[in-house]
């Protein structure tokens, strides 16, 4: 079938890398728009909310961080199962890729809770549902690629980390869950949820044009990531030397 | 062929009983290394007191706390060396090769673990918690959900033990990875804890955290099989 | 899947790479039943590799193990109950005698007797030692006891990696015996070693 072989081809590295090489423009500037309209939409033309005024405006960086940071684990732990499957060098080359991309959006989006947290609640600090349960995604986060690291034989570093991919990615379920219920029984603590206020479609637009800007921008990295890993990887292979001195040509 | 024709090859359960009972005597012929995990577990849960307050009204309000930080962290220190000695001396290869399945062998390993040092646990959470001001109606549920929460740790410690075979640092690393994955179990052992405490009904997050028992313990057997073939690699 | 035939080991092309070292090139071997093979070649030719890719821990990245017409990526748990292996270690733990050891090894396979268990110590001349722990063994009496292990599997195929560690004269000529009268008897046996192995009807597998 024509989906299987495009899969397979896809698990070759030289055909990875160029294909992953001509997506990234598209992705780059597609995010890059959007992010700038979507900001100037969010920050400038959107009107300031009743209750939280301008603070609100955080929530056009914070909450595309927040799903990002759940999509890229999830990204990860798919490509991290393909890999241990199907034997696909890629996938875990990609899996790798992702790691640092997910953590990085998990730590933007409790940085920008904490900014808006200050002067909603009045601390730099609180222990509502969503900035706990990203705290806990950045740990694993944390944990997986700690595991990469602590290998010293690439194959076995790549296969670990899989299956603690795979073991994350259905507690992260879980651990959403319980946190949320754990953060329910304490109401006097949260005076506020950062949640999302009611949108009119002049704030809405915005944010979801920035949800898809950084999902493009997730899918930029990714390309320019893998083909970062699959130098590292394939240093010493023949294809790769023909295909950087064609380039330089 | 060769001896053993017609001797009747060994069922899954009976090669499982089999790495139980041999566990659970390794361990005895080491009295000294049993004990360990609970003498830790009554030093840490000292440290609160001695670090907050001597006041029983205090101590009682976050007992639920202690206690089960206690148990978890006294619970890591055993899981480290689950897989290493076998890893180191070949037994992991001979189980991979027994014509057994992996991850019933690597269950029953589990179970003994848990046995040997989560039970002692669950018995030493009484007197703690009588240390800390629980009162004794509420010892029945602390029991309960403590035994529940350290069968939980030992399934995930056995995969990430296994994930950690042969890594540098691998008891730190351990920790790191099993943590975050333990939080939900904390989340709901605590708070069971916390209701028996306040002689509230305790089913709600009792049930919830014996579901997740369950999935435990059908789930990471298999991580930790995959783990254990891809460290023999 | 095909019914299993009596054809014995087939090593097909196969191809290991170590992290960026090309360990086994294409590697071929024909083992029928009734087989004793020499596995030789330098230190990093790849023989332990081999042995290990038979067995199953290591994937190769090119070509195929068969056993009895059956490709062993396909048995899975049935291909380990028909092969016993000897490694660099044991597998004793040192807190329990050889004979409860090789009891609890022996038994994840099939039910093994007492008195199974004793001629196999006595034929490995240890059996003054059996119920001793294992710590107050030598390193020549463990591997002996090892040996009673892979005696007693109920294996057709044998896969020993240096085998003649750690034994004296005597203790070689014993395994070498001992190998022999597996291969004679049906089975099919793969030593790696440096020594040369004195026993009749014994093939050399060269690697590279």
């Amino acid at each position: 079938m024509a989906t299987w072989t495009w899969f397979h081809q896809l698990g070759s590295p030289p055909h990875a890398y160029r294909i992953a090489g001509r997506f990234a423009p598209w992705f780059g500037w597609g995010a890059l728009l959007c992010i700038v309209y979507g900001l100037f939409g969010g920050l400038v033309l959107a009107p300031p909310d009743y209750q939280q005024k301008d603070a609100f405006r955080i929530i056009y960086v914070h909450a595309p961080a927040a799903w990002l940071s759940l999509s890229c684990y999830t990204a990860m732990a798919v490509a991290a199962f393909v890999g241990l499957v199907w034997r696909m060098k890629i996938a875990h080359a990609a899996a790798a890729a992702l790691a640092p991309v997910g953590a990085s959006f998990a730590f933007v989006c409790l940085a920008t809770g904490s900014l808006w947290g200050r002067p909603m609640w009045g601390t730099w600090w609180e222990w509502d549902a969503r900035l706990t349960s990203q705290l806990i995604l950045l740990f694993l986060y944390l944990g997986y690629m700690a595991l990469r690291s602590a290998h010293d034989d690439l194959q076995r570093a790549d296969r670990s980390s899989a299956v603690l991919a795979i073991v994350g990615v259905v507690n992260v379920p879980i651990i959403h869950y319980s946190v949320y219920w754990w953060n329910s029984l304490h109401q006097g603590a949260t005076v506020m949820k950062a949640d999302r206020p009611s949108m009119p479609a002049e704030m809405l637009v915005p944010l979801l044009v920035m949800f898809l800007g950084f999902t493009l921008f997730q899918w930029w990295v990714l390309c320019t990531r893998l083909r970062a890993e699959i130098l590292d990887r394939e240093r010493n292979a023949r294809w790769l030397q023909t295909e950087l001195l064609d380039g330089a040509r | 062929m060769k001896a053993g024709d017609g001797a009747v090859p060994t069922g899954m359960l009976a090669a499982a009983a089999a790495t139980f009972r041999r566990d659970v005597v390794l361990a005895f012929r080491r009295p000294g290394q049993m004990f360990q995990p609970v003498v830790f577990f009554l030093i840490v849960t000292t440290l609160f007191p001695l670090s907050l307050s001597p006041q029983l009204s205090q101590l009682r309000d976050i007992s639920p706390g202690i206690l089960w930080v206690g148990a978890l962290l006294s619970s890591l220190l055993a899981l480290e060396s689950l897989f290493r000695a076998d890893m180191e001396d070949g037994t992991l290869e001979q189980w991979v090769i027994s014509g057994q399945p992996l991850a019933v062998q690597v269950l029953a390993r589990i179970l003994a673990h848990w046995t040997v040092s989560g039970l002692p646990l669950v018995a030493a959470a009484p007197l703690v918690g009588a240390s800390l001001a629980v009162p004794a109606t509420a010892f029945g549920t602390t029991m309960l959900v403590l035994g529940l929460g350290t069968l939980c740790l030992s399934g995930l410690g056995a995969a990430g033990a296994a994930l950690t075979l042969g890594s540098r640092r691998a008891s730190v690393l351990l920790s790191l990875l099993v943590l975050p994955l333990a939080m939900p179990i904390l989340i709901f052992g605590a708070r069971s804890v916390d209701l028996a405490i306040l002689g509230e009904p305790t089913r709600g997050p009792v049930l919830l955290l014996s579901a997740l028992t369950i999935l435990t313990l059908s789930l990471t057997p298999w991580a930790a099989a995959s783990a254990v073939r891809i460290s023999l690699e | 899947m095909t019914a299993p035939t009596q054809t014995g080991l087939q090593v097909q092309g196969v191809h290991l790479w170590r992290g960026e070292r090309h360990v086994l090139r294409g590697v071929h071997l024909d083992a029928p039943l009734g087989t004793f093979w020499h596995v030789r070649g330098p230190n990093g030719a790849g023989k332990t590799s081999l042995l290990r890719v038979v067995a199953g821990f290591l994937w190769p990245e090119d070509g195929k193990v068969v056993w009895n017409g059956q490709e062993t990526r396909n048995l899975g748990d049935e291909f380990g109950a028909q092969m016993a292996c000897l490694g660099h270690e044991p597998a004793l733990k040192a807190d329990l005698t050889a004979r409860e050891n090789i009891r609890y090894l022996v038994g994840l396979r099939r039910a093994v007797k007492d008195y199974e268990l004793d001629a196999a110590f006595a034929r490995l001349g240890i059996a003054e030692h059996a119920d001793r722990p294992t710590r107050m063994l030598s390193a020549g009496q463990k591997r002996r006891a090892a040996m009673v292990r892979v005696l007693l599997s109920g294996a057709s195929l044998w896969l020993l990696d240096e085998p003649f560690t750690n034994l004296d004269v005597a203790g070689v000529e014993l395994f070498a015996g001992l190998l022999a009268e597996h291969a004679a008897g049906g089975g099919v046996v793969l030593a790696t070693t440096h020594q040369p192995i004195l026993a009749p009807g014994v093939r050399t597998l060269e690697l590279a």
